[in-house]
């Protein structure tokens, strides 16, 4: 269990002041100007170092990906933009950072920005988060007054601007490159990849994206050096990350816990455990709506971080654990989560735009029972001919979910299928 | 040049290329709907996918994947075929089961993909989506139910007709193709969206439900339509012309052509001379005769007007070569030197070759820096060159100036005014800026149009923009930028052949005036119609006649005292010259109606009735003499650049009056399109509400 003094986020809570005053009292800001005198290459080699994978859902490493804008700065600026589109339903976490401890995440700017040399940052904020971006901006507000960003940010000499923005509540704007559209001005699509946004991103300079989470552990990552983050979590899967646990449980929270912490131990210990005991416990989704489901046979083992969900086939993805008691309609959960996605999808690739729909309606019959048998099988090819085959992952999101379902209870979907056929009257219906 | 193997073909791919043009190289053709590649790379079909390796386990769209050294691309692995199975489902589960009604049955990409990659029955079970039909005008017919998102119509309209008309709204299974504005797309480019279409969404409205394509007779034939001689094809079938389609032509119109090139079709049926029509004495209504009466009305009426009457000879805007050389010669035999093929009066100069054609070449302006435009819309006058211009400025390639009348060319230009003296002097002092533009450019452009030419003070015009050019290093090594952007197909092969006044004879206008006052005894008009006709139906005090060699009933048949039936150029094979001095020749795609014949022989069968037979027994006699007159003429699909040197114009002051729009409706430029109801209705739709159009809006 993570102990307090390895906290990154130490007013998750709201309990303290979010403002400059409270968040310099929580070690923030402390000689930021140390830090960047340490140079660009030191910053990025210690973000390396510290094996921070991005916290956004893709879990691809920081430091990796600051090293690959452009070592000098050519004929276009270079930008940083923080992803703080939280759409990932279940997720709640980039929320409370912004909302009670937002000049991490500015501090975070700043560090970044120096690193991959970009003198402005431009937050994408989620357009319902209507607090968060009041907080955020009341945050940049304050450090701007305070010298610590603007012209000569932190007494360093280097020039740090950075906005808000405020999305139209599209999911899919919370991927990299329909960000960078949106930002743009454009009509939410992710972008063809390459090139990627290292190359060219918003306005075609190079651009790196982050999410709120990553960038707001990185002042705290150099302050305590890289090897103190590699000394939490095991290979690979280093360091702390927000789980945000809802759905049954007796106490649903965001907490900060160290990465491979067992699933049981996160739920039993921080969100007084699983409504009606760990034995009501019928499922958990673990990483978010775009990742497969664990049965409970499989929680009991699961360790929370990238490697050990992956071998279970599903994903930490965001870190939201929605915790699913025996009370649940599975089927009728994983429908919803396929709504959302035929909803959510652009509509630019052809297996999103057909399939995300198609699925949607044969998972609303899958809940009533209203199917063939062989259509299970259906189902999961054509979760099969999505995954993989467009421009971003939003097809596999869609796919997951219902894959992991047909996985773990294809008899419950066999069952209903049966059900309904045995009674006379809903089958004289149907017809 | 990175070196890949694409199903174990071996391939040197130019750096930047995409995999899937590295498989054209190879010969290996990849499915596709939304690339095309005219257009700007979507990637949004899925169609393309393909397995690469070194890369992730997954395919990769290969419409948006550059070559790299040592790849290796699968087009037809499990994984490729797997991919392409599924995007075929997926865009057919909710694509309307109507190919039997659809008008791009036959010739539909989806189809021809469903054939190779789809199932025999669908798994879908759902509802299938509906979207409502838009109005996008009376060229273009929409069934969204069909669309496949491939926006390939919203990529040309931005980034072709530069008209940004279309979107795709909505998200998800909502998403749709939708104008901006419901109506008329207003652009002269729209036909070209039927084509661009890999399905039936858009499909061509006045040939809907007329033929199926493989019914089709199909014709290359060049496009007559305006003067740029536009690759064409002609379908036809039962002597009908149904459509025409653009044939690929990268120097000329590469896949493109203009709505009126396309769709003037049905006036070739409408209002057509299909038979001699005379007047028997003067002021007697036009009845309808056989050839030899018409010939014999004709030569008594010329007979009665003394021994040596005097004759002159106005070509139309699309008169052949082989008629022009029939007309020559027949003023030569009577020795007349009256003959015009500029009715508009426009002041070009036979007698120097660079001084009339579009020497920088349509396909030259891909290189175009600095374009200016004097008197010239070529938006209205050659829409689809004005699409090369766009791109050159789209892309921040070229700048535009234009002196004459401001209009909307789709792209910003900078406006010199429409004092044409004035603004010429400014550029040739150097006192306005654009002058310092055109001199730093590395390919400069000076583009003149009709509207500049047809002037009293037009040779002075004219004669002034060829100052400018020597002034501003238009033309230099290696580089002719001065062009002369024609609206006429027969234009510039009638300077070619010398089809021009000789030695003290009358131009088009003068000949009009002499045919009233006595000077001029038999005018002989071919296909001419585009000029003042009201002195002609005036000349009550003489007998001076009128003959008219068309194919339309149009202005000229209507005051003329004897109407011969000829060909409309998608009825004959013959010979034109495009505005860059291309020699090229139509085919015969259809008979013409009736009794009418091809143009040369209706002139032939005058020349004899006036009793100076022509020594012409075949068209090919015709064609060699054309050759003897010019050698030029005689080497076809050839591009023989022209010589700079010689003066051309008049030197002279250039007033200010301003200059006039050359073709001041697309739509309707010749007897032709003002006979078709389809053009008609695209003036109709174009023309704004209804009280605009009635008149009673003031």
């Amino acid at each position: 269990m993570l102990q307090d003094k390895d906290r990154v986020f130490t007013n998750l809570y709201g309990f303290e002041d979010w403002h400059l005053a409270g968040a310099r009292a929580r070690g923030d800001w402390d000689n930021t100007k140390a830090l960047l005198d340490k140079g660009r290459e030191w910053i990025i080699e210690e973000m390396k170092a510290s094996g921070l994978r991005g916290r956004g859902g893709a879990g691809f490493s920081a430091g990796l990906k600051w090293s690959f804008m452009p070592k000098t700065v050519g004929e276009r600026p270079h930008y940083l933009l923080i992803n703080a589109d939280e759409g990932e339903p279940g997720t709640c976490k980039d929320r409370d950072i912004m909302r009670f401890d937002p000049h991490k995440l500015i501090e975070g700017c700043l560090v970044a920005g120096y690193a991959i040399n970009a003198h402005v940052a431009y937050i994408y904020i989620r357009g319902e988060f209507v607090q968060e971006a009041i907080h955020l901006q009341t945050a940049i507000d304050e450090a701007y007054e305070a010298g610590l960003l603007g012209d000569n940010a932190c007494g360093t000499g280097w020039k740090m601007d950075v906005y808000v923005h405020r999305g139209a509540g599209a999911y899919v704007c919370g991927e990299e490159t329909a960000l960078i559209q949106s930002l743009e001005g454009k009509k939410g699509q992710p972008r063809l990849k390459p090139p990627f946004p290292a190359g060219a991103g918003l306005y075609g300079c190079p651009s790196t994206v982050n999410n709120v989470e990553t960038i707001a552990n990185a002042p705290t990552i150099l302050r305590r050096g890289a090897s103190w983050y590699t000394s939490l979590g095991r290979e690979n899967n280093h360091g702390t990350k927000i789980f945000c646990i809802s759905g049954h449980v007796n106490q649903p929270c965001n907490v900060e816990e160290e990465m491979g912490i067992p699933l049981r131990e996160l739920i039993e210990k921080h969100a007084g455990g699983v409504r009606g005991g760990w034995d009501n416990l019928l499922a958990v989704i673990p990483g978010g709506a775009s990742v497969p489901l664990l049965p409970a046979a499989l929680c009991a083992d699961a360790r929370m971080d990238y490697d050990g969900l992956r071998e279970l086939r599903s994903g930490l993805g965001s870190g939201a654990v929605i915790v699913m008691d025996r009370s649940t309609d599975l089927v009728a959960a994983i429908a919803r989560l396929s709504r959302f996605f035929a909803h959510e999808s652009c509509g630019q690739c052809t297996p999103c735009r057909e399939g995300t729909p198609w699925i949607s309606k044969m998972m609303a019959r899958m809940v009533t029972g209203d199917a063939e048998p062989g259509e299970i099988d259906v189902l999961e090819d054509v979760t099969r001919r999505m995954e993989g085959r467009t421009i971003c992952a939003l097809a596999d999101a869609a796919a997951w979910p219902v894959q992991g379902l047909i996985r773990h209870f294809r008899p419950e979907l066999e069952r209903r299928i049966a059900a309904r056929k045995d009674a006379p009257s809903s089958s004289a219906a149907a017809q | 040049m990175p070196k890949l193997t694409i199903d174990g073909i071996p391939v040197e791919a130019p750096e930047g290329a995409t995999v899937l043009q590295a498989a054209e190289l190879a010969g290996i053709e990849i499915p596709r709907f939304c690339y095309h590649e005219r257009l700007s790379i979507a990637g949004n079909c899925r169609m393309c996918l393909v397995e690469v390796k070194p890369g992730p386990p997954k395919p990769a769209a290969s419409c948006a994947l550059p070559v790299c050294e040592g790849m290796e691309v699968f087009t037809n692995s499990e994984m490729a075929r797997a991919a392409r199975k599924g995007t075929i489902e997926f865009m057919l589960v909710n694509h309307p089961l109507d190919c039997p009604i659809c008008d791009q049955g036959g010739e539909c990409d989806l189809q021809d993909e469903t054939v190779l990659y789809g199932e025999a029955a669908s798994r879908f079970r759902e509802d299938k989506h509906a979207f409502a039909d838009k109005d996008l005008g009376p060229l273009i017919n929409t069934r969204f139910t069909r669309c496949i998102h491939c926006t390939r119509c919203v990529r040309f309209c931005d980034e072709i007709a530069g008209v940004p008309a279309l979107g795709m709204i909505g998200r998800g299974s909502s998403c749709e193709i939708m104008p901006w504005e419901e109506g008329v797309l207003q652009t002269e480019l729209a036909g070209n969206l039927v084509d661009v279409c890999p399905v039936g969404s858009l499909t061509n409205r006045p040939f809907a439900f007329r033929a199926r394509s493989w019914e089709l007779t199909k014709t290359d034939s060049i496009d007559i339509m305006d003067a740029m001689g536009s690759s064409v094809r002609i379908d036809s079938r039962s002597n009908e012309v149904l459509r025409i389609l653009p044939r690929l032509n990268d120097a000329v119109n590469e896949e493109w052509i203009g709505d009126r090139s396309r769709h003037f079709i049905d006036g070739l049926l409408e209002r057509r001379l299909d038979t001699p029509w005379a007047r028997v004495t003067r002021g007697a209504a036009l009845r309808s005769v056989s050839w030899e009466k018409a010939l014999e009305i004709l030569r008594e009426r010329v007979e009665a007007l003394g021994d040596a009457p005097k004759v002159g000879v106005i070509a139309g805007d699309q008169t052949d070569l082989e008629t022009l050389t029939a007309a020559k010669d027949l003023c030569a035999a009577l020795g007349s030197p009256n003959m015009d093929c500029r009715q508009d009066g426009a002041r070009l100069d036979a007698s120097v070759r660079a001084g009339y054609l579009f020497n920088a070449t349509i396909e030259g302006l891909d290189q175009a820096d600095a374009i200016l435009l004097i008197g010239s819309d070529p938006r209205k006058e050659a829409p689809v060159l004005n699409a090369r211009i766009f791109r050159r400025v789209r892309n921040g390639q070229a700048a535009v100036a234009r002196i004459g009348v401001p209009t909307d060319l789709t792209y910003p230009v900078t406006e010199l005014g429409n004092t044409p003296g004035e603004a010429l002097a400014a550029l040739r002092a150097g006192t306005h800026p654009f002058a310092e533009v055109l001199r730093s450019a590395k390919h400069p452009v000076i583009i003149v149009g009709q509207g500049a030419l047809r002037r009293e003070d037009g040779a002075a015009v004219l004669n002034a923009a060829r100052d400018l050019a020597d002034a501003l290093g238009v033309v230099r090594e290696g580089w002719n930028g001065f062009s002369v952007l024609h609206t006429a197909a027969g234009r510039v092969g009638g300077l070619d052949l010398g089809f021009v006044p000789g030695k003290d004879g009358l131009d088009a206008g003068a000949m009009v005036q002499a045919l009233g006052s006595g000077s001029l005894d038999v005018l002989i008009l071919l296909g001419a119609d585009e000029f003042d006709t009201s002195a002609l139906a005036n000349r009550s005090t003489r007998d001076a006649l009128v003959v008219y060699i068309g194919s339309h009933g149009d202005a000229g048949a209507a005051v003329a005292d004897i109407v011969l039936p000829g060909s409309a150029w998608t009825e004959k094979t013959a010979t034109w010259v495009s505005m860059e001095g291309r020699v090229q020749r139509t085919l015969r795609a259809v008979s013409a109606p009736g009794a009418a014949v091809e143009d040369w022989v209706a002139v032939a069968r005058v020349a004899r009735a006036l009793g100076h037979a022509l020594p012409f027994s075949s068209v090919e006699d015709v064609r060699a003499r054309m050759a003897a007159i010019n050698p030029l003429l005689g080497t076809l699909w050839t591009l023989t650049p022209a010589p700079w040197g010689a003066p051309f114009g008049t030197e002279g002051a250039v007033s200010a009056e301003p200059f006039t729009p050359a073709v001041p409706n697309y739509y309707m430029t010749c007897p032709i399109s003002r006979a078709s109801r389809t053009m008609a209705a695209c003036v109709e739709a174009l023309s704004g509400t209804e009280d605009e159009r009635t008149g009673t809006d003031g």
